[in-house]
């Protein structure tokens, strides 16, 4: 068979086409969202953009309803918004097999926590697969759909960011040619979960998890691999290939399936070794579990529980002797992440910065605006959570107060979760303002589209939710719209929404720089002449990547400077210079 | 410690520069070789101008997709301040070939931080064999700018086995048609380059 290197996200969308998945459906969160855009290139799947992972989650049911085999993936604090059908869909099982993917984040490259995914697996009472690379994603992964169906209960395939995001050899297998038939099919007992009904199936879901415990002792991927001495090993996902690694010599138990565990071939395993490690990263959750069947083991005493796993941390965690390492021996600027030259959303916190507001703030490349210079972002708690935050402080603070409360949320967040907490903030009478920062796309991700970007994840037009209704439908009697590269009116217009003492909204619109449809005027960039620059630094306050701070030569004055590849000739910096100091570069 | 056969490149750059079509091509060339391979890299924050890290590990059989300290054969930077950085995961013999370019981070840029001075000689106080190469010139002579992780992989190249044909193929493979001739001869370029 083909020979190819992959990222276990190019696995995973290469097992659902090879499975015959019909149906797939995500939101987008790193570092899960590169399945479904590897999806799109399977024209037998219908692959779809949700507005959050709970409606992803519940087209993923209904598509298994109906007979196909469905895949839906999602980031781990995704599965947080799931979790309530993934609760009851655990109780209903299956008709088309049904494969959730939850992309675990250790070390938060890209995330607000690191919560350990397979303690959903255990609560939902949920099988999970644990790959250990991405041979092992694609091989799992089309496992889980038979199992899926054979068992009859969705199955969980848990991956973190360095299986997602890391490539590595795999061999292809061959897609199903033949796809399930689809079709109505009534089953109220099975599917319509009332308490008489449920009461039945909560026995068969405790059965089913005992019968697959005991499956999965004989299943080739839960393997013994024997080696010598006396120290054995329990591992399982990436966690694995560090073991492999830091203890080659070493007996392994390398666990496929990391809920329900195999207790017999666990117990058979820790008898035969003096020594015991359980290494995995995150939670102890083999390690507790391994220590109620009543065997010692060396785990999170020793390895971190915060932060992903490394070959290196391992060998610390066990006083192991490491490599030699050069020193840099000086303190390095840092580099980190940065709104883009040109973001529409630099101005907006520009302006909040100004007016001094108190920013309640949301999941998107604006919590950025948390930065210096712009540092206008006073709390970040998850997708939404900027209105509902808003509501709650306005409740305890005094008139004055209450008028310097903002909540920012971009246009993807604000229809993932942010539409019910604006409809509380109206419905329970909080005078904050709210500014959607609409960019017409998922920005932090990668630009994927969304309900009110008007495109679908094929890229074909489609209806558009129109901002400005929605908002007036729920009771907000002042919504205003702005041009964020219009500083003065951005400024202008968020100070009087201020103080208003009702709801309102303001909606920035200017679409991201980076986006991908053909919307965006090129501009010329600017220059700055240094002669007319003054020194004072008030373009360094919008935080521009593409404006730098030149140093004058001994004694001199310094001057700002643009780097014109960089530039996208948005002309915020103009704005706020008070000197005329900047020019736009004539066209050659 | 290195005795498993293992080859061990650490790339280090800023984000929108390239970095992560560099390392496709160097892992898809390194497959095509024979090696097994396994490539990490962190994407989501990444394009937004951040300090940048692909690990590329090839041998017989490659476990942990992540290099450990002090254990780069070859630190493969695209930018000067972002090579400096990692330069503790590269071991004491190994070797740096890193493009000639500074960008200015946040700080600098404000005017709060100074950039590091005289990076070429502080890698070269440290290591025996700094490689620096003139990307950006390189690409401006090859035809287009952006061809800059091109003239880098060429560069790189002489430190690998596979030959100028292998990469060719992988450049092909990887690059969209229209871009082939410009990258091929960026790579070239590169690969003759006295660094």
């Amino acid at each position: 068979m083909q020979k190819t290197v992959l990222s276990g996200n190019e696995a995973f969308a290469r097992a659902a086409y090879e499975a015959g998945v019909q149906v797939a459906s995500a939101y987008p969160g790193t570092p899960s969202t590169e399945i479904l855009e590897n999806i799109r290139q399977y024209p037998r799947i219908d692959a779809s953009w949700a507005p959050n992972e709970k409606v992803a989650l519940e087209v993923g049911i209904g598509a298994s309803m109906g007979g196909a085999r469905t895949m839906v993936t999602m980031k781990h604090v995704g599965v947080n918004v799931a979790a309530d059908p993934l609760f009851t869909f655990a109780y209903t099982g299956v008709r088309g097999g049904l494969v959730l993917v939850a992309a675990d984040d250790p070390e938060m490259h890209s995330s607000q926590n690191e919560q350990d995914s397979r303690h959903y697996a255990r609560a939902a009472k949920v099988p999970m697969f644990d790959p250990a690379d991405s041979q092992e994603a694609l091989e799992l992964t089309r496992l889980a759909f038979a199992v899926s169906e054979e068992f009859d209960t969705p199955i969980m395939l848990r991956s973190t960011t360095r299986i997602s995001h890391s490539k590595s050899v795999v061999t292809l297998g061959e897609p199903c040619e033949q796809l399930p038939a689809t079709g109505l099919q009534r089953d109220p007992a099975k599917f319509v979960m009332l308490p008489g009904n449920a009461r039945i199936r909560h026995p068969f879901v405790e059965e089913r998890l005992e019968r697959m415990a005991e499956w999965a002792c004989d299943q080739p991927f839960n393997r013994i691999e024997i080696g010598k001495g006396e120290l054995g090993i329990i591992t399982a996902g990436v966690a694995y290939q560090y073991a492999r690694e830091v203890f080659p010599d070493a007996s392994i138990l390398k666990l496929g399936l990391v809920h329900p565990l195999p207790t017999r071939l666990i117990r058979e395993f820790a008898e035969r070794f003096k020594t015991l490690y359980v290494i995995e990263e995150l939670d102890p959750f083999i390690e507790e579990q391994v220590r109620a069947m009543g065997f010692q083991v060396v785990g999170k005493d020793r390895v971190p529980i915060c932060g992903e796993l490394t070959p290196g941390r391992l060998r610390k965690a066990f006083d192991l002797e490491t490599p030699e390492a050069l020193e840099v021996g000086e303190q390095l600027p840092a580099r980190p992440p940065n709104m883009c030259p040109g973001c529409p959303h630099r101005g907006v916190f520009y302006a909040l910065n100004r007016l001094k507001a108190f920013v309640t703030g949301d999941i998107g490349c604006y919590t950025l605006g948390f930065m210096p210079p712009l540092s206008a972002m006073d709390t970040c708690i998850c997708m939404g959570a900027s209105i509902g935050n808003a509501t709650g402080l306005s409740k305890v603070l005094e008139a004055d107060a209450q008028q310097k409360l903002v909540a920012v949320i971009g246009d993807s967040t604000f229809l993932h979760t942010g539409v019910n907490g604006l409809m509380d903030m109206v419905y329970n009478q909080s005078p904050a303002t709210v500014i959607i920062l609409d960019n017409s796309t998922t920005g932090m991700t990668g630009r994927q589209d969304h309900p009110s970007s008007g495109y679908t994840l094929s890229g074909e037009k489609t209806y558009q939710v129109d901002l400005e209704a929605l908002c007036r439908s729920l009771g907000v009697n002042s919504v205003r719209t702005v041009d964020p590269y219009l500083m003065a009116e951005t400024q202008q217009v968020i100070s009087e929404e201020m103080a208003r003492p009702e709801t309102s909204v303001v909606i920035t619109r200017r679409p991201c720089v980076l986006i991908k449809h053909d919307v965006l005027e090129k501009k010329p960039p600017l220059f700055v002449d240094a002669d007319q620059c003054t020194a004072c630094k008030a373009c360094l306050k919008l935080g521009c990547p593409a404006i730098e701070w030149e140093p004058g030569a001994e004694g001199g004055k310094g001057f700002a400077k643009v780097d014109r590849l960089l530039c996208t000739g948005c002309g915020i910096c103009d704005q706020v210079c008070k000197f005329g100091a900047f020019g736009v570069c004539n066209e050659e | 410690m290195k005795n498993d056969g293992i080859t061990n490149i650490l790339m280090a750059g800023v984000g929108g520069q390239g970095t992560l079509l560099a390392s496709e091509i160097l892992s898809e060339v390194l497959m095509q070789a024979g090696y097994d391979v396994k490539k990490a890299e962190v994407h989501g924050m990444a394009q937004r101008g951040g300090s940048v890290v692909s690990h590329v590990r090839f041998g017989p059989k490659v476990y942990s997709a992540i290099i450990p300290e002090g254990g780069a054969d070859i630190l493969f930077g695209f930018e000067l301040l972002e090579s400096y950085r990692y330069l503790p995961l590269l071991a004491p013999q190994g070797t740096v070939v890193v493009n000639n370019l500074r960008i200015a981070p946040p700080s600098v840029a404000l005017g709060r931080e100074t950039y590091p001075r005289d990076i070429p000689d502080k890698l070269r106080q440290r290591v025996a064999d700094v490689r620096l190469v003139d990307g950006l010139q390189l690409a401006e002579q090859a035809g287009d700018p952006r061809t800059v992780n091109t003239v880098l992989l060429g560069a790189l190249s002489n430190l690998l086995d596979p030959s100028p044909d292998q990469w060719l193929a992988a450049i092909k493979a990887l690059v969209p048609e229209r871009f082939q001739q410009v990258n091929l001869e960026a790579f070239d370029l590169g690969r003759a380059a006295k660094a």
